[in-house]
């Protein structure tokens, strides 16, 4: 049964529940039981919570069998364990909070479990989502679904790699700086962050608030956008949550790219990129073209500052949004404190990874009396000027097209040791989280066996062009039905 | 060497609203540890603030009193420290767009004259919580931490270093004291720590215009420490440059029980907050409607009803300052002169008697056991002469003791003057036949003795006898010898 | 950034760091400075900075209490309580 529910699309397999040929604690027990088959390799849950999502399996097909129910119960997904889960650890793939149990859900949380999905555990992820690999997470590594010495990409490594790897239909994933787009193309999945403000951030635990934003690994951009149309929406306990009416993103799937302009920028396409990438990006092109777009040559002239800016705002972010972390009413408390200052110092330095404190420590400094000016205001004046950037291209292209990653997914420990090499893999996704513009990945010609993204950005709150491009290329290609030999 | 002293206040004045500044919990005072402390006032994972409509109406409110200009657009900080009582890590304040921007208010000096003491700004936080000592806890070793009051709404009011000697900064701290209360931003409860004062002093040479190096005096919460704090601490810093020392810059805490300011050395280290925008709020928008209404139930000001009171009553200038010394107060008067229509009679009555039993009991007017109606219904009797003024003050104490209306106190008690002719008449024989020296006297003209004659007539009577008649009928029979 | 300058900012943001730390920390820290300082290779005088993507202004929310009392949950997995206070070690003022 299971075989061929990998191979549907959640909206299939929604209608095989609709008409009970399987039971909704069929499904959920069969990937539990992938779960537990192929997750002590992989890594890509932190933790499973079968008894939790049986019952709820089991309260969907009671809804279902009244012909009641949506387009998402019964379907088991997973949660990035960045979410708040009610009576769950959350631990954001931490020491710090691996004895946390939230007290509430996060929003997205919420509306997906009224939505009906049954939600079978929380992914992996790298330490509060500051990685690009997945190997600073307190768990260990997630591995790569296609080829295990090789990371899945971070910081939502296990999402994309559970949806890779048929552990799950879907998963709630965040981007701060490239994290939904950047693993789902090395593990060959698609992954949409939407516009910032347009999903909730209430009990999302945060990195950088003014980036960060939630968003959904899938296997398809039809299966994401079911997700989104359930996580989406206007949240009044988050004042950066946008009251944009949330339109039917499956409605235009269908719609005919005939006439679309599309943008490639000269910046995204350099010297620099490995050649196989560009040829993987050329075939997609020639695709769309045949589908009726157009595609032209454009230029965002600050993108290279991009990294550069991004490493300033979000450790600053990062560095006062992780000073709750003291040890004081929750988390990792350091044991027999001599007296306060040892037991924040003490706590938080045994709490936190590596990674995490360079960047409180990166924070801190761009912060602190002398240097604000020089680094932090600088940084925002770059942010406008790349958003300026990006709001002159679209104002004469619909979408704007490149490659997701300058690289295909490395070896494990490759870049672990140098953090510099590390963020310049983000080098093709920052520039749209610091214009709060939704970016979509999806997988392309494979270069060596390995998965490779194109990377498609739109207008504010255009997710349902995006999600359209994307579904119009996977309706006349097979890119996105490749499945690791491995998890078969 | 003579000295000059500079003083600037920022006061923090909590906010009175029913719910937290970035949070729904509630802010009432007095709850039992952490049952106040929502997620978000506890700096839990993944909770986001959002901004109370009412705490920005009563700093518009503040901003338009003190007439200063409100910000089109304010932007709330993170100011970051580590501390227990601050569970986030970093504070929501504002830093460099304040929501109240330059305003002023006029005190009242001693000497009669006012002046005029600008404020800088004022700008939106959250409080803090509090950190409790008790041996009990921890075995006496360690520290409780109670986050009920973190997220509470404060405003915080800096004002000018225009205040030159501890008196003024008392006058301002009362007169900002009186404005919170009296436009209902605040309940100005110092000894639950609604209005607290940060001094910050200096000392120049006489006619200096440099500034001083200052020290900042924290948290003090009574008008009479302020006073105190900054005249003990007037005297160390002169003491200090007459030996020709230097000041230190840094925060002292004034101690009430040895009447001394100390330096606290464990908040010393160098801090450096990182003030930097909170990029879970958005910039505070504030257009011309929301000020409208905003401020559309804001009483008369202290000053322009003051005024309005000497005018329109005729009253003195320190009955009208002490009528207006809360709103509650002055709408006391008001209510009472409607009944009576004798302003004068209401005026000497309420900074009288009532003043009198109030600061005794130690109550507001508003918790007043006699309430306006009461005290007409004995100015009324006073009025119509069917009571003496000191019989009236017998009235009063019944009123304040809660039996009852004046009517039926003077019933109960028997107190209703004397009129009738015929029985004061008798009274004045009775008194002459008692004392028949005193009448000798008085017809040989010593005419200081009538005094005599009133006070036993009115003490036959026991005070009832009208006093009026009184003096008629003695000066009558004395001189009909 | 020298060792120094690493334990200043690690007292700032109270993180414990071994002596031995230091020196990788600053390597690395100056490394990703010296990404950062790339920056300045453009003249942004003039520019206004940009806090939020979406430059919206604050919502405000009614003077509701909407928050029940919900401490036993809350400090259920506290690390150190004792009636209802979260315990540190002694607060010195």
């Amino acid at each position: 049964m299971l075989d061929q529910a990998t191979g549907d699309s959640i909206c299939a397999l929604a209608a095989r529940l609709r008409r009970r040929e399987c039971s909704s604690r069929e499904l959920t027990a069969a990937y539990l039981a992938r779960i537990e088959h192929h997750d002590a390799a992989l890594n890509s849950f932190i933790t499973v919570t079968p008894e939790a999502a049986l019952a709820a399996a089991e309260a969907a097909d009671q809804q279902l069998a009244c012909g009641a129910g949506g387009p998402l119960t019964g379907i088991p997904i997973a949660h990035k364990d960045i979410f708040c889960t009610q009576g769950v650890r959350t631990s954001c793939a931490s020491r710090m909070l691996d004895n946390f149990i939230a007290p509430y859900d996060a929003t997205v949380v919420s509306r997906l479990h009224q939505a009906g999905a049954i939600s079978l555990g929380k992914t992996n992820m790298d330490e509060f989502a500051m990685g690009s690999s997945n190997e600073t997470s307190w768990y260990g590594p997630v591995t790569n679904p296609w080829d295990s010495t090789r990371v899945p990409g971070g910081s939502s490594g296990g999402s994309a790699a559970a949806v890779a790897a048929g552990l799950c239909m879907a998963a709630t994933a965040t981007d701060t700086g490239g994290s939904i787009r950047q693993p789902a193309a090395f593990c060959g999945v698609t992954g949409l962050k939407p516009t910032y403000g347009r999903c909730s951030r209430w009990g999302m635990i945060a990195f950088a608030s003014s980036l960060d934003q939630a968003g959904v690994i899938a296997r398809s951009a039809a299966d994401a956008a079911l997700i989104l149309q359930a996580m989406a929406g206007f949240d009044r306990q988050d004042s950066t949550s946008a009251d944009e009416p949330v339109p039917d993103y499956s409605a235009e799937l269908e719609t005919s790219l005939q006439g679309l302009r599309i943008g490639l920028p000269r910046e995204f396409m350099s010297a620099e990129l490995d050649s196989d990438i560009a040829a993987s990006v050329e075939d997609a092109i020639g695709l769309l073209r045949t589908l009726g777009a157009e595609v032209r040559e454009i230029s965002l002239p600050n993108s290279a500052l991009a990294v550069p800016a991004y490493y300033v705002v979000a450790p600053a972010e990062c560095s006062s949004n992780l000073a709750r972390y003291d040890g004081v009413r929750f988390g990792h408390r350091c044991t027999d404190p001599v007296d306060l200052e040892d037991l924040y110092r003490r706590s938080r330095g045994e709490g936190f990874g590596a990674e995490v404190k360079r960047r409180i420590m990166i924070g801190t400094y761009v912060l602190s009396a002398g240097y604000y000016d020089a680094y932090y205001l600088k940084a925002q004046q770059i942010r406008r000027l790349i958003k300026q950037d990006f709001q002159h291209a679209l104002s004469e292209v619909d979408v704007i097209l490149g490659p997701t990653a300058p690289t295909t997914a490395f070896a494990l420990g490759d870049k672990s040791a140098d953090p510099v090499a590390m963020y310049l893999n983000d080098i093709y996704t920052i520039s749209a989280n610091l214009a709060g513009l939704p970016g979509l990945s999806l997988p392309i010609a494979p270069v060596q066996g390995l998965p490779v993204g194109l990377q498609l950005i739109g207008n504010y709150f255009a997710e349902a062009r995006l999600l359209n491009v994307a579904h119009q290329l996977q309706q006349h290609s097979d890119w996105h039905l490749a499945r690791p030999s491995a998890f078969a | 060497m003579q000295w000059d002293v500079v003083i600037g206040l920022e006061i923090h004045t909590q906010l009175k609203t029913a719910s937290k500044i970035f949070s729904g919990a509630a802010t009432t005072f007095g709850a039992e540890p952490n049952r106040q402390a929502c997620a978000v006032d506890l700096g839990l994972p993944g909770v986001l603030p959002v901004l109370n409509i009412e705490a920005v109406r009563h700093a518009v409110r503040f901003g338009t009193a003190i007439g200063a200009e409100i910000a089109p657009r304010s932007v709330f900080a993170r100011k970051n420290y580590f501390y227990p009582d601050l569970p986030k890590g970093y504070q929501i304040s504002q830093y460099e767009l304040p929501v109240v921007g330059r305003g002023q208010v006029e005190i009242l000096l001693d000497d009669g004259d006012t002046k005029t003491i600008g404020v800088t700004r004022a700008h939106l936080e959250e409080d803090a919580g509090k950190s409790v000592h008790e041996d009990h806890l921890g075995g006496g070793r360690l520290s409780g931490i109670d986050l009920n009051r973190a997220g509470t709404p404060l405003l915080e009011i800096v004002s000018e270093p225009d205040l030159r000697s501890p008196q003024e900064a008392v006058a301002y701290a009362r007169k900002i004291h009186q404005l919170v209360r009296w436009i209902g931003i605040s309940d100005g409860n110092m000894q639950e720590g609604s209005f607290r004062v940060d001094a910050n002093i200096s000392l120049r040479p006489a006619g200096s215009d440099t500034l001083g190096t200052r020290a900042e005096i924290k948290n003090i919460n009574s008008f009479r420490f302020l006073h105190k704090a900054l005249e003990f601490e007037i005297e160390r810093q002169r003491d200090i440059l007459e030996d020709g020392g230097t000041i230190v810059q840094e925060t002292r805490l004034y101690d009430a029980e040895q009447d001394e300011t100390r330096s606290m050395r464990s908040k010393e280290e160098a801090n450096d907050y990182r003030y930097f925008p909170d990029p879970d709020l958005l910039p505070l928008s504030i257009d011309a409607d929301f000020i409208q209404a905003a401020t559309a139930e804001l009483p008369e000001l202290p000053e322009a009803m003051r005024a309005r009171l000497i005018e329109q009553y005729g009253l003195s200038a320190t009955d009208a300052t002490v009528l207006t010394g809360s709103l509650a107060m002055a709408d006391y008067f008001e209510q009472t002169v409607a009944g009576c229509h004798d302003a004068k009679l209401a005026a000497n009555w309420i900074t009288g008697s009532l003043a009198a039993a109030l600061n005794k009991a130690d109550l507001d007017i508003e918790h007043s056991p006699v309430s306006p109606a009461q005290l007409i219904g004995l100015l009324q009797r006073i009025q119509d002469n069917s009571i003496s003024g000191k019989i009236a003050k017998q009235v009063f104490d019944g009123l304040w003791q809660g039996e009852g209306d004046a009517d039926a106190i003077i019933a109960a008690r028997g107190l209703t003057q004397i009129t009738d002719t015929g029985a004061i008449d008798s009274l004045v024989e009775a008194v002459m036949a008692a004392n028949p020296q005193q009448v000798e006297q008085y017809r040989a003209g010593k005419e200081k003795v009538f005094g005599f004659f009133v006070g036993q007539v009115m003490k036959q009577s026991q005070g009832k006898a009208n006093p009026a008649l009184v003096n008629q009928l003695l000066k009558d029979k004395l001189a009909g010898g | 950034m020298q060792s120094s300058d690493v334990a200043r900012i690690a007292h700032l943001a109270k993180l414990a760091t071994d002596a031995s730390e230091l020196e990788q920390y600053a390597s690395e820290l100056t490394a990703i400075l010296t990404l950062v300082e790339q920056m300045n290779r453009l003249d942004t005088a003039g520019v206004e900075p940009l806090a939020h993507p979406l430059e919206l202004t604050q919502r405000l929310r009614p003077d509701v209490v909407t928050e029940p009392d919900q401490r036993e949950g809350f400090q259920r997995h506290a690390p150190l309580t004792e009636d209802g206070f979260y315990l540190v070690p002694r607060v010195i003022e």
